[in-house]
């Protein structure tokens, strides 16, 4: 019996030493010639899939064309794009443990999340709304009074809701769902009155729902949270030629264009449209790259 | 030990309880209320099952038995879930209106159930057929040589066994986080996504499972040792008789 405890205390300790050490992640493409991306399968149109295995989105398209950036910068004459589909529970540690090499989703950058992983200059900064069924009536956060609020498990926006009903004194039943498709699920079927969670996400779910027309996004954004890449910590070139990619393509306007395409345009698999135009905290979030953490959106 | 940080625990997370440790203590509430509720569900229902697949002369209740067996134990469990709390209010309305507390406990304890129900019938087939032929030669109704004569042994029997689903029970609980359910592994995820501290999280969920699932281990070794018929079962033998 001790022996087996002994063994499972040296287990435990073994997880508890990975922690972040210089990595050279160019080194292990331009060695492998292939590259691992994270991709999500509901997370709005930042990243989302239309089947078949295709993913597809703003960030995933945008991460396609950061990893053709370092293709050429290693002057690899072809680059093998491995896609790892995640979710809001293991995209950390799946970058962590370098199972993905470049995560772009909806992850938020926050100062917690730095002491595992590094991000890249944020291209999109979300706002966290409310989604209710059109007739529900509920118009703002007040109006959540004793009703059934879902989020997703895993992500910013249930602490986001959690910090608000302090500080509003609104007292409702917090239910969490699964994953984002799951959470609205639960919207759609009546067991939540509201959906919390970033806007593009709802705004995503809803353009790909049955009857778009029977849901709306109401309210005041609750937080704002700067979206990024996510990459390995303790790698600055990594980094150097990420961020470069994307300074890029902020300079000659194709993340612009990106942006409309996936924002203003119609979009698979419903071709239906968002029209979600550009924040004015993303527009300056272009303007001036930069990898600065929500906290200090907050200080504000 | 550099990496690990207990203080995590003593942190605020922003809502109605107060520290990361209490919220742990509420979730580790749910794991045990919804792992005991589907246990006694799955004990009672377990045993009428197991019952009827061994009566006599009732080939159609030895066939309903059967037919539970086979669909609760073919599905997987996690889809089992998903019927009870997405499928099911839909095609009965009524449902609509249970908790998804109650839907889990449905889930966990039906499936539980079947198993159950196979580890009774095998112990009443294990009893030699004298015993039954003994007990209608005293003149016993059905129901009493069950009462008094089949079940006391085959309960024994399968003390074993049903340690195991016991402690099963708490562990499949955690599937019960899929549909909402604020037990320990949602705990886990959520925590260790707002603190980064997941290896923390998870390292304390899974001393409490393994708190829960020895507690009733030890109640059920308890019991059984309490019941042993002095002669019938060897201790610690290789069985028989």
């Amino acid at each position: 019996m001790k022996k087996q405890v002994i063994a499972l205390a040296i287990a435990m300790l073994a997880v508890g030493v990975a922690s972040a050490e210089p990595y050279d992640t160019l080194a292990k493409i331009k060695s492998s010639g292939e590259v691992t991306m994270g991709v999500r399968d509901s997370s709005g149109a930042l990243a989302y899939t239309i089947g078949d295995g295709k993913y597809v989105g703003f960030h995933t398209e945008m991460a396609r064309r950061i990893l053709g950036d370092i293709q050429k910068q290693l002057g690899l004459p072809a680059l093998k794009i491995k896609e790892q589909l995640v979710t809001s529970q293991n995209r950390v540690p799946l970058v962590q443990n370098h199972t993905v090499d470049l995560e772009c989703g909806s992850t938020t950058n926050n100062a917690t999340r730095q002491k595992d992983v590094a991000f890249a200059s944020t291209t999109f900064v979300e706002e966290v709304r409310i989604a209710v069924k059109a007739n529900s009536g509920i118009a703002s956060i007040k109006d959540l009074n004793n009703k059934n609020v879902v989020t997703t498990t895993g992500t910013t926006s249930v602490q986001t809701l959690r910090k608000n009903e302090r500080a509003t004194g609104v007292d409702f039943k917090e239910i969490m769902g699964k994953d984002h498709a799951d959470s609205f699920l639960l919207l759609e079927s009546g067991r939540a009155d509201a959906f919390v969670m970033d806007g593009q996400i709802l705004a995503g779910n809803i353009a790909k729902s049955k009857n778009p027309a029977d849901f709306k996004i109401v309210g005041e954004a609750l937080s704002v949270e700067p979206i990024a890449c996510m990459l390995p910590k303790e790698d600055p070139a990594f980094k150097k030629a990420v961020d470069a990619s994307i300074a890029r393509q902020i300079k000659d306007g194709s993340l612009a264009k990106l942006y409309d395409t996936w924002f203003m345009q119609a979009i698979p698999p419903t071709n239906t449209k968002l029209n979600l135009a550009a924040s004015e905290a993303t527009k300056a979030a272009w303007a001036s790259p930069n990898d600065k953490p929500m906290e200090d959106y907050a200080k504000k | 030990m550099g990496n690990w940080d207990w203080q995590v625990f003593l942190e605020d997370p922003g809502g109605k309880i107060p520290t990361y440790w209490q919220w742990l203590v509420s979730a580790w509430g749910w794991t045990l209320a919804v792992s005991l509720s589907a246990l006694v569900v799955a004990l009672v229902l377990g045993s009428v099952i197991g019952v009827i697949r061994t009566l006599p002369d009732n080939p159609w209740l030895v066939r309903l038995g059967n037919a539970w067996v086979e669909l609760f134990r073919n599905v997987p469990l996690l889809v089992q879930i998903f019927l009870w709390y997405h499928v099911i209010p839909k095609m009965f309305p009524v449902m609509a209106s249970l908790p998804p507390f109650i839907l889990v406990v449905f889930a966990l304890g039906f499936f539980t159930s079947s198993r159950i129900a196979e580890q009774l019938r095998s112990g009443i087939q294990a009893l030699p057929k004298g015993q039954r032929y003994a007990g209608m030669a005293m003149g016993f109704t059905t129901p009493q040589y069950y009462r008094y004569v089949i079940l006391p042994m085959a309960y024994r029997i399968i003390i074993p066994p049903l340690t195991s689903e016991s402690m099963n029970i708490f562990k499949n609980s955690s599937v019960a986080f899929a549909v909402s359910i604020p037990e320990m592994i949602q705990f886990a995820m959520q925590a260790g996504e707002e603190t980064s501290r997941v290896t923390e999280m998870y390292a304390a969920v899974t001393v409490l499972y393994i708190i829960s699932a020895m507690v009733i281990n030890r109640i059920m070794a308890w019991v059984e040792k309490r019941v042993r018929v002095p002669g019938f079962v060897v201790a610690g033998g290789t069985g028989g008789h």
